[in-house]
């Protein structure tokens, strides 16, 4: 690990996550600032959902949860945040190295007396430093939204506990997801698109499987891994899948390894 | 102990060519000049040094270490220039620098400061302000920071106008007779000539010459120029003869084998005028890729 690359790499992304964790403040507060009303009518709000198509709820993961209930209406919440952590680790994993390499500044780091792997973990702690921080200002938004807004409600702290450490699952799936697709495809010009497309790809794949029910796409979404619904109405992760999401971030992270230790970086063309 | 040796390097990218069964020495001190058109392979050649690209067989050493196992320990003592140089663009130059410099594990601001003043280059300026002669300056000084005791040079002049072009050159010699051995890859061969002791010739990804750079405009050819009358393509008809020009009345060819042969011909002419000269390391060139 080198300390120099660890701190350019994380300085770099500062801005792009205070402008994340804005965004997901002004999303956990707005949302969360409508808890005391939807507590308050809850018998109206039954009402009104049984009206809705079941297969819209179940696209949004509505029909289980307890909307009246705090921990409820948290985990509705925070599957938006998951989409959004998803895109924004996406972003870090898809760009980690190929930013270097569309931006050709590349050849000046590799260039430098450090070792690839050394390259490769630097990069990887700072982007997971950048996700964590990000994930410290959600954890402190939330427990100061919680409090505002509670109503008088009790929660479960340890269920709060683990659907934000849903979200550093979720982070470290999207990163070395998106690491390994980036060292698999010949050249990435722009980062976004990837970064998009896999995170919306895998929550539509995540709703379709509320509306198929039979099938089994909950094995290959990671919002179905770490679905926040199941969380709050379990007091509990589904072990066997977040033990499948957990396996499917290492061994990305190993293959990365091993395919960027082989890489030949592409020259100016 | 060579610097760089080369043994039977070969690079292929997918199918593509890159080098071909490239071999050849460096010994400490020298400047050795790497000619070759552009997709020869003198990149490749580079790239294959500082391992930023894997070979597809036979090896590299650097310093007297394997360039894929030690890659890490090499690159302390290299110093790399690109033909063309990027950056993190919303840096200050004087950040990239000290960045650059971290890396080494040694005090270089003094001669941070040194060469930038030399170069003329602003230290404050953003990396995206800069033109491209001072992208190419900022990367001369990161090259030559860390006092590296190999330079790779790989078109280096590309967009230094030529009062920095002769700088640079002064640079590099100064760096040279401090015991600098300089790998200067280029497809400008008046530059080689005036820099190096011993040149390669790279054609197609292979090496098709190496020699010391007197011996190959000495002992090959002579560059003829007769002006007289009545002359056309096949008064000199001799054998070592080769391109012949007719331009004007003046007559042009090179020859290689028994000057005599020519000056017997020569005499047996009324001459307005005549020149023998050594060819221009261009003129040669230009054999080797006919």
């Amino acid at each position: 690990m080198s300390a120099t690359i660890y701190l350019h790499e994380f300085r770099t992304r500062l801005k792009s996550v205070l402008i994340w964790s804005g965004s997901l403040t002004a999303l956990v507060f707005f949302f969360f600032s409508l808890f005391p009303s939807f507590a308050e009518q809850a018998a109206l709000m039954q009402q009104m959902m049984a009206n809705f198509p079941p297969a819209l709820l179940e696209a949004f993961g509505m029909t289980k949860v307890d909307l009246s209930s705090l921990m409820g209406f948290y985990g509705f919440l925070f599957a938006f945040v998951q989409l959004c952590l998803a895109i924004q680790a996406g972003n870090y994993g898809f760009g980690l190295v190929s930013i270097e390499e569309s931006e050709l500044t590349a050849d000046f780091l590799l260039s430098k007396p450090v070792s690839r792997l050394q390259v490769l973990i630097s990069k990887l702690l700072a982007a997971v430093s950048n996700l964590l921080l990000t994930m410290l200002i959600v954890t402190v938004v939330s427990l100061v939204a919680i409090a505002l807004f509670n109503d008088g409600h009790e929660y479960a702290a340890s269920t709060l506990i683990l659907v934000l450490v849903s979200g550093i699952l979720l982070q470290l799936f999207f990163l070395g997801v998106g690491l390994v697709i980036s060292l698999l495809v010949k050249r990435i010009r722009s980062v976004t698109p990837w970064s998009l497309g896999l995170a919306f790809g895998a929550y539509v794949l995540s709703a379709f499987s509320g509306i198929l029910g039979e099938i089994k796409l909950e094995y290959i979404t990671p919002f179905k891994h770490l679905d926040p619904a199941y969380i709050v109405l379990n007091a509990g992760f589904n072990t066997p899948l977040v033990l499948l999401n957990v396996a499917v971030t290492l061994v990305s992270l190993a293959a990365s390894t091993w395919l960027y230790l082989r890489r030949d970086i592409p020259a100016v063309s | 102990m060579s610097i760089i040796e080369v043994t039977n390097l070969t690079k292929y990218y997918g199918k593509s060519r890159g080098i071909v069964d490239v071999s050849f020495k460096e010994e400490e001190g020298e400047i050795f000049g790497f000619i070759g058109p552009n997709g020869a392979g003198k990149s490749t050649t580079i790239r294959l040094l500082l391992s930023l690209i894997h070979p597809t067989s036979g090896s590299a050493r650097v310093f007297g270490k394997d360039v894929t196992t030690h890659g890490p320990e090499i690159r302390r003592d290299i110093g790399y220039l690109p033909s063309e140089v990027f950056y993190y663009e919303g840096m200050k130059v004087i950040d990239l620098l000290k960045y650059s410099a971290s890396f080494y594990g040694k005090d270089c601001t003094e001669r941070l400061h040194e060469l930038s003043e030399y170069m003329e280059l602003e230290l404050n300026r953003r990396i995206s302000d800069l033109s491209y002669g001072n992208k190419k300056k900022v990367g001369i000084v990161q090259g030559l920071l860390h006092s590296p005791k190999l330079l790779l040079l790989d078109e280096p002049t590309a967009g230094l106008d030529p009062l920095m072009q002769r700088k640079f050159f002064d640079l590099i010699r100064k760096e040279n007779t401090r015991g600098v051995t300089v790998f200067f890859s280029s497809h400008i061969l008046g530059e080689v000539q005036r820099l190096c002791t011993r040149v390669g010739i790279i054609r197609e990804g292979r090496i098709v010459e190496i020699s010391d750079i007197r011996t190959l405009q000495q002992d090959n050819y002579k560059k003829v120029n007769v002006t007289a009358a009545g002359l056309d393509q096949a008064t000199f008809a001799l054998p070592g003869v080769t391109n012949v020009q007719v331009e004007d009345g003046t007559l042009h060819f090179f020859f290689k084998g028994d000057i005599n042969a020519v000056l017997k011909k020569l005499s047996s002419l009324k001459l307005s005028d005549v020149t023998i000269e050594e060819p221009t390391l261009e003129e040669i060139f230009m054999h080797y890729y006919e």
